[in-house]
């Protein structure tokens, strides 16, 4: 696994914004329904943290997973398919924005039920350390999932098989419309990881060179064999799906996070360092433009999966 | 009469219940500043403080279980839980708690506790957002589950719920909370024991709740026009299932198809057929039908999605069949 460089990581970021600002516009066009969530604002976290797992690690992550899947390397033709619920679809349609999976790159979803994936991740853990495999799991989830059991569980049993899970909470300042602080008597995240014996640290995950250089140490750490927990600070500037009013924060708040957008952070840091200029930036945007809009046409022209087989995937085909 | 909506109703419930009984306190996640995952709840933080309308965190087992404790204590909380599919989550309070805690007191303790919750399909929400687990509680001795399909039911049952000195589930159909109709001034508590005829018909009886009256009506109406008059029963109640609504429709047309969203196997209709066997066996002119959801997950794609729920046309192909016409 080579270390990406700082071009490449803005250029993954981008890639993710470009295609889920797509992906709104095509909400408004009803190519896409169901639930979307969007990860625009967030992007940092998964440009830092996916580059430093290797091919065989696994990836376990939420319904705000775009992000995630592509830079897990799941074609963008496939993750456009999937929005669109076509059988070219990374889950052949069935799932959805929200469930998007690809086993051969262990992209393991995609997951709905908050919190419900933690647990998940811990088993994926337990057989990788019982069958001597070196891997680790990385699992990624909100911060409104630390309120439920599961993740309390999820921590308790990780820590105490001392299995190789990273756990990343991607801390938004809120589940939903309920702000972090009106649902946590105890809103230092880190401190309920440690309170179950699983090493912890919190980072700016605005900052993708900092979630980067964190990503790589907390890995290391997990490969060793033991769990961690990494908790990003970031925010979501859009709202938390395409049905929300947002009436439960102000523009100014809004306003003052998009001054710390990861993408313009990073960008800007090129620049003064001489590693970016107006027309590399313009080379990189059409480049993610042109990607993206090579997903949407491959989805727009792929088949529906035919009605006949909807009661397949429900049971193995094969029987064993 | 005024123009309203599933919504507004529910909300208007609410409000009355927050106005007239102090004991009365709505919690649940988003309920207060978010306004309800639904909306249902949008302004009532507002107007009777954020006490009363409380916000909770991601814990559906945690405030279940604190719902239960607080009926207990004296209070009359309604729970909401934003839908049935998070509702596992605290599947274990609901029935391991607040279903027993009467019988195994000995008649000490009630648990008079109102929970409601979004359930049902249609939109495009895949396998974990889409279920229809209605049956799961109607299985369960020790509850009251109830499914309001109509503005009149919508504004009325939670009035009767908050009465009653044992839990009551009450399930919304998400495709039913923009259902728009006109609704009498003085709208009110509504009795939760009866089935009701939505529609009377002496050919073939429709036996259905919440979120698939709608379908069943318009394939009432696609029978008519091919002469087979369907009575339509909103059964409204499903524990306890008023049996002598239904028995006595099945005993006048002969015929009888269960329209039910949720999966075949194992499911809710079965029962309702069972019953329909059990007592009306002889009565009957023909096999009594289902009309349920296919047994997959509920995908994501629309085509898919609608292919897998009960549909109009699978309704009258069924009513056709009954009266020997399929
Ligand atoms: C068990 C459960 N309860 C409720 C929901 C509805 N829901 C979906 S996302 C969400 C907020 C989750 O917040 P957080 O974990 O912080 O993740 P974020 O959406 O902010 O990324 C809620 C309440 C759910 N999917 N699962
Ligand atoms: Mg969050």
């Amino acid at each position: 696994m080579t270390t990406p460089s700082s071009q490449q990581r803005l250029r993954d970021m981008m890639l993710v914004r470009r295609f889920e600002e797509r992906c709104a516009e095509l909400y408004g066009a009803g190519k896409i329904r169901g639930f979307l969530h969007l990860y625009i604002g967030e992007e940092a976290v998964a440009a830092g943290l996916l580059p430093a797992l290797g091919p065989a690690d696994t990836v376990v992550a939420t319904y705000r997973e775009h992000g995630h899947a592509l830079l897990r390397g799941v074609p963008a033709r496939a993750v456009m398919a999937e929005m669109f619920g076509r059988v070219s679809g990374c889950s052949r349609g069935r799932g959805g924005s929200m469930h998007l999976f690809d086993a051969e790159r262990r992209m393991y979803g995609g997951w709905a039920i908050v919190a419900g994936h933690l647990p998940v991740a811990v088993g994926l853990a337990l057989a990788d350390r019982t069958l001597g495999r070196p891997q680790v799991t990385a699992c990624f989830f909100g911060d409104g999932a630390v309120a439920e059991g599961a993740f309390h569980e999820a921590m308790n049993l990780a820590a105490l098989w001392q299995l190789p899970v990273l756990f990343v909470c991607e801390n938004n300042l809120y589940a939903m419309g309920t702000a972090l602080e009106r649902y946590q008597a105890q809103p230092d995240l880190v401190l309920r990881a440690r309170g179950y014996g699983v090493d912890a640290a919190s980072v700016d995950g605005m900052d993708v060179e900092v979630v980067a250089a964190a990503a790589r140490d907390a890995v290391e750490r997990v490969r060793a064999g033991k769990p961690f927990l990494l908790e990003c600070r970031t925010y979501r500037f859009r709202a938390h799906s395409m049905f929300d009013a947002e009436l439960y924060r102000g523009s100014d708040e809004v306003a003052r996070w998009k001054q710390r957008d990861p993408i313009a952070l990073l960008a800007g840091r090129l620049r003064t360092r001489g590693q970016l200029d107006d027309a590399a930036l313009a080379a990189l945007e059409q480049d993610v433009a042109r990607e993206v809009e090579d997903a949407v046409s491959f989805a727009d022209a792929s088949a529906l999966e035919p009605i006949e087989e909807l009661t397949r995937h429900v049971m193995a085909e094969v029987a064993p | 009469m005024s123009r309203t909506t599933y919504r507004e109703a529910l909300r208007a419930a609410l409000a009355e219940a927050l106005e007239r009984d102090p004991r009365v306190i709505l919690m649940g996640e988003d309920v207060a500043a978010y306004g309800g995952a639904y909306a249902v709840s949008k302004g009532l933080a507002e107007r009777f403080g954020r006490d009363r309308v409380r916000d909770t965190p991601l814990s559906e087992g945690g405030f279940v279980g604190a719902g239960i404790g607080a009926a207990l204590g004296g209070l009359r909380p309604i729970v909401e839980i934003m839908t049935v599919n998070f509702s596992l989550l605290a599947l274990d309070q609901i029935i391991n708690n607040a279903a027993t805690a009467r019988h195994m007191s000995g008649g000490q303790l009630g648990v008079p506790v109102v929970i409601r919750m979004a359930t049902g399909a249609g939109r495009q929400l895949a396998a974990q957002h889409s279920h229809s687990l209605e049956g799961y509680y109607a299985h369960v001795p020790g509850l009251r589950v109830v499914a309001p399909a109509t503005l009149e039911d919508a504004r009325g049952m939670l009035a009767t719920a908050l009465r009653s000195p044992d839990p009551v589930i009450i399930f919304e159909h998400v495709g039913l909370y923009n259902l728009e109709g006109e609704l009498a001034d003085d709208a009110g508590a509504v009795d939760l024991d009866r089935a009701a005829v939505r529609r009377p018909g002496r050919d073939v009886t429709l036996i259905t709740s919440g979120g698939s009256l709608g379908k069943v009506l318009t394939a009432a109406e696609q029978l008519a026009a091919r002469d087979v008059e369907a009575e339509v029963i909103d059964l409204r109640t499903l524990r306890p299932l008023d049996d002598a609504t239904v028995m006595a429709s099945v005993r006048r047309t002969r015929r009888a198809v269960v329209i039910d969203e949720g999966w075949r196997t194992g499911g809710f209709a079965g029962e309702v057929v069972a019953r329909i066997a059990e007592q009306a066996f002889y009565e009957l002119d023909a096999p009594v039908a289902r009309v349920c959801s296919a047994e997959v997950p509920i995908p994501y794609p629309q085509h898919l999605e609608q292919a897998a729920l009960p549909q109009v046309e699978g309704v009258v192909r069924a009513a056709m069949q009954a009266v020997g016409r399929g």
